[in-house]
């Protein structure tokens, strides 16, 4: 019996604690563009290095922050340099819009044309961020370090195997579900969200209606900005930062939104966490837990790994390719916000 | 004058004019229908009039008010209900928040002209945490209507609404749609079923090729042989 | 309607594309004068292998509207083929490992002919889903039994050196036949998959794509050494250190009066840079004639209509796969020349910005749909992309020239230069958009 919670224990030590907190993470990208997508139409390839500015704001903040000796320990100094990193992301999104995607968005040029052009900021974007902070590798989190320790739990539990949960995860997985709860409550119960909603179903309709589209997109862009630099700014906490690393994040962001169908914001969650943790499943080596579970004779030789870590992307991608062709529309039907 | 005097229209899209000197008139409380085969510009002459195709002549006036140069967004405002063909309901949303759609633009009474829309459409109200999309046809075109009502506007257009319903569910939304007159609203509609609309009409438009051809009562228009021959098939 | 308005005679396309690349001959010569032949030749090869990347990409976007979002996977498979066409074979490695990997090899090709069979004549869709599935599972477990240790075995022998199977030992030069081909049969592949997706889902997944590609590239190290790097790669081309010493080129230089060392780079660039002018024509005159037939006007019928082409019967799908796989050919031959030019493969360095994006600056700028704009935006945009450093450094520097030297802010700013050309980058391709939509040689259109 002890050996199956032992196996228990470790997987959720190595496959599941990390699953969900990177999964909050992606659901909170993922969103952001299932957000822009919903309302503007097209795949938003400047978001990944949205959240690389927004995070870079928020790394800029704290330090400013540290060197004053303003905290709030044991949560990390990042926390209250957030609404600094959100203001940040926002200003940028709504001045690319008004640089450069709204010409095209009242010419109604087809969304390739405003998806190419987002190459074009992601481009300028980079520059930016690497001009201002430079590629390294940087710590963004400061305070404790774990809200469970691995050798608290064994000593408590009695078992061989530790869990460990970090307080970064911890606090991913609260801010998410506050994000993500303060979203849904403001597209189904506030009049500019179920005008957000109403867009995205039908936008002639909308119009009809006195819906003023430069309101709805300047909301898209708004909450599309908090997400990248919420998600940008816990990534950071509970990895490291460094700019190249959001930029590909995209990949797993796109196909979480296009997993949960793109448009559609629980749909963006549920796919966030099915990266996530297809991610982290895949790619863990089974070896320790099945020696817990089969008896000693049959222990396997191999590490019992699926795949190596590297290919953490490749089983985004895969997962992506069966989706589209088995059912294009994504778990939930996406197109519009609902 | 009428409440609603669209006179003389002439316009279409891009170059070429689809209505030439079409004059469509509307009072409160009556029911006008245009009526006319494929092609004929109803829907255009009914655009028109919302302003959906600029006109290169003519005017549009409601209540005296000269509104030709309005956007379709400020004819809403003025007091002007339309209800598309198709695409007219918010497929993910409620119906409940369908209506709420429709009052976007009224900060109070909205309570009110919803429980006047219930009382019109009861299914409605049973329905009402539905998403519209899971509607049967006539229950959208009920959305789709009360949906236009929730501005309180003073005069309802609407653009085919028995297009590919039952004839057990048009004569149900015609009988709505007398209702709805009966609350003083000038009502304006376009319709294929012509010999059907034509016994609801207070006033009639047979368009043929973008110009009037016969106007009258929507009796008279019936009692027509000319009309009986050439557009209600015999 | 309007009229158009009318233009001054420079700017007829007759005139206006032939001085665009006196403009741009100028610019390489001025970087000769003002900085050095060498720098120049450099930036000139490099500009010849962009602009037949920006062809294969031109191909597909800017003739059939394909919105491929993958060109680094093919250009790192045409590099690919730089070394398993001209490295020596490593015959340990092979007898160590080659045998696991030829089952291995097999039981995929077996697990793939099964699938085939099974979709082709298993009617219940049910039992076609989970016979794939099933198929797919075992096929990868069989496959890895006998993989995993026969790339141990590879993988140990030389590691320093070898540790992978090398290649085949044959003149570097066919590997840009061969990378073309790698590139295309990958096209191949990935068209089964994703041609037919909407446009952003098809930018998405060959972005993917190209990622898995590198991926693999990275870190199967028993084909390409991975991160590792495969150096020293054969040449097509002579040495410097031998044409140093040959009396011939000594006696050139001496009669030209000029340095042998400096002289011997330069003869060298030259080489390469006569080898890649010979490929770029021989594309530019290929993509001409495709572009003007029949072929190509259908192409561009389908990009600027896809509904009404397929009503008129055209296979849309079928001429999608065409252009993708060709432009991935194109595409991987100008990889494999890179990787010649470099002489060493280095996985890392393939980076979506670089080999993906900048790509697509270049036929935006360019002009995509027309041959010529893609091979003008491809020497436009590489020569901006490696002055722009320089440009960056310079302004920094003059905008900082009042501060003292050992201030924080300037020794930052004068670091961070290098990134300027990432802001001028994305910069040129919006104004681009913006107020020239169709590029600086726009397609030509109405024939």
């Amino acid at each position: 019996m002890t050996d199956v919670a032992n196996a228990i224990v470790l997987l959720l030590n190595f496959v599941i604690v990390p699953g969900v907190a990177y999964g909050s993470q992606l659901a909170l990208g993922a969103l952001g563009v299932t957000l822009i997508f919903g309302i503007l139409r097209f795949a938003n390839f400047a978001h990944g290095d949205v959240m690389a500015f927004g995070t870079m704001v928020v790394l800029l903040t704290t330090w400013w922050f540290q060197g004053m000796g303003v905290g709030i320990a044991p949560l990390p100094t990042a926390l209250i340099a957030l609404p600094f990193g959100i203001v940040g992301a926002a200003a940028f999104n709504l001045a690319a819009d008004r640089v450069v995607f709204r010409f095209y968005r009242r010419r109604k040029s087809p969304p390739v044309i405003l998806l190419i052009a987002s190459v074009g900021v992601m481009f300028a974007l980079q520059g930016i961020v690497r001009f201002i902070i430079g590629p390294d590798d940087r710590r963004l989190a400061d305070g404790a370090r774990f809200i469970i320790k691995a050798s608290e739990f064994k000593a408590a539990t009695g078992l061989k195997e530790g869990l460990a949960i970090k307080l970064s995860q911890g606090l991913t997985l609260a801010v998410a579900a506050i994000a993500v709860a303060a979203l849904f409550w403001f597209l189904h119960r506030t009049r500019a969200g179920k005008a957000m909603r109403a867009y995205s179903d039908n936008e002639d309709l909308a119009l009809l209606s006195g819906v003023s589209p430069d309101r709805v997109v300047f909301y898209a862009w708004l909450i599309a900005a908090t997400l990248a630099a919420v998600a940008g700014t816990m990534y950071g906490i509970d990895k490291s930062y460094k700019p190249f690393t959001y930029f590909q994040l995209l990949l797993p962001i796109f196909a979480s939104a296009i997993l949960g169908g793109i448009g559609h914001p629980i749909g963006a969650v549920a796919g966030g966490f099915i990266v996530a943790l297809s991610e982290t499943a895949v790619t863990y080596a089974y070896k320790k837990f099945l020696r817990y579970l089969v008896p000693e004779s049959w222990e396997p030789s191999g590490l019992m790994q699926l795949l190596s870590t590297d290919y953490k992307l490749a089983i985004s991608f895969v997962i992506l390719v069966v989706v589209l062709l088995v059912r294009p529309t994504g778990i939930f039907r996406g197109r519009v916000l609902s | 004058m009428s409440f609603l005097a669209g006179e003389g229209m002439t316009g279409g899209y891009g170059g070429a004019d689809i209505i030439r000197d079409c004059t469509i008139e509307a009072e409160q409380g009556e029911v006008a229908v245009i009526v006319g085969p494929n092609g004929a510009g109803k829907s255009t002459a009914m655009k028109a009039v919302f302003g959906m195709i600029v006109l290169r002549e003519g005017a549009v006036r409601l209540d005296g008010e000269d509104i030709t140069r309005l956007s379709p967004q400020e004819r809403v405002r003025k007091g002007m209900g339309f209800v598309p063909q198709e695409r007219n309901v918010f497929t993910t949303m409620t119906v409940q928040e369908n209506l709420e759609m429709g009052a976007y633009i009224r900060s109070e009474g909205v309570a009110d002209t919803m429980a006047r829309v219930f009382d019109l459409f009861p299914i409605l109200k049973e329905r009402r945490r539905q998403p519209a999309g899971e509607l049967s046809g006539g229950q959208r075109q009920q959305v789709a209507i009360g949906r236009a009502l929730m501005t309180e506007p003073r005069l309802l257009m609407l653009d085919e609404p028995t297009a590919g319903v039952s004839p057990v569910v048009m004569d149900d939304l015609f009988d709505r749609i007398l209702e709805i007159r009966a609350t003083g609203i000038a009502i304006l509609m376009v319709e294929q079923n012509a010999a059907q609309a034509l016994t609801i009409a207070d006033r009639g438009y047979v368009l043929v090729t973008g110009q009037n051809r016969h106007t009258d009562t929507g009796e008279a228009l019936l009692a027509d042989p000319e009309v009986r021959r050439s557009f209600l098939g015999g | 309607m309007r009229t158009k308005l009318s233009r001054p005679v420079l700017w007829t396309p007759r005139l206006r594309t032939p001085l665009l690349f006196v403009g741009m001959a100028a610019l390489l010569i001025a970087v000769g004068v003002g900085q050095s032949w060498v720098v120049s030749l450099s930036i000139l090869n490099l500009c010849l292998i962009s602009a037949i990347m920006a062809l294969g990409l031109n191909m597909q976007w800017g003739y059939a509207g394909l919105l491929n979002v993958g060109v680094m996977g093919f250009a790192a498979l045409g590099g690919l083929a730089g070394v398993l066409i001209s490295q020596s074979p490593v015959a340990d490695a092979w007898s160590a490992g080659g045998a696991g990997l030829g089952i291995a090899l097999a039981v995929v090709v077996a697990a793939a002919l099964l699938i085939v069979l099974l979709r082709r004549f298993v009617r219940r869709k049910p039992l076609r889903t989970a016979g794939t599935a099933v198929v797919l599972v075992a096929g990868f477990f069989i496959a890895r039994i006998f993989f995993d240790p026969a790339v141990d075995e590879i993988e140990r022998i030389d590691s320093a050196t070898t540790g992978y199977l090398g290649g085949a030992g044959l003149p570097i030069i066919l590997s840009w036949i061969v990378g073309g081909l790698l590139a295309a049969g990958a096209a191949w592949l990935i068209g089964k998959v994703a041609l037919g997706l909407r446009s952003d889902y098809f930018a998405i997944a060959t972005l993917g794509i190209a990622e898995i590609v590198i991926t693999v590239i990275k870190n199967e190290d028993w084909l390409s050494r991975g991160v590792k790097n495969v150096t020293g790669l054969d040449r097509p081309v002579p040495y410097e250190i031998d044409l140093q010493q040959s009396s011939w080129f000594l006696d050139l230089v001496h009669w030209l009066g000029a340095d042998p060392i400096t002289g011997s780079s330069i003869f060298v660039k030259l080489c390469y840079a006569v080898l890649f002018a010979l490929v770029l024509i021989a594309i530019v005159w290929l993509a001409e004639r495709a572009l003007n037939s029949p072929w190509g006007r259908m192409m561009r019928a389908i990009r600027d209509n896809e509904d009404a082409a397929a009503a008129m019967g055209k296979d849309v799908t079928r001429r999608h796969m065409q252009i993708f796989v060709l432009g991935a050919a194109v595409t991987g031959i100008a990889g494999a020349m890179l990787t010649t030019l470099d002489g060493q493969f280095t996985p890392g360095s393939y980076q979506p910005l670089r080999f993906t994006f900048l790509v697509w600056v270049m036929v935006i700028v360019g002009g995509s749909g027309n041959n010529w704009g893609a091979v003008f935006g491809g020497f436009l945009v590489w020569f901006v992309w490696v002055e722009a450093e320089p440009a960056g450094f310079w302004l920094m520097d003059a905008i900082t020239a009042g501060l003292p030297e050992d201030k924080p802010l300037r020794a930052h700013l004068l670091d961070s230069a290098a990134y300027m050309r990432l802001i001028v980058m994305g910069l040129i391709l919006l104004l681009v958009m913006r107020f020239s939509p169709r590029g600086i040689i726009p397609e030509r259109r109405g024939r």
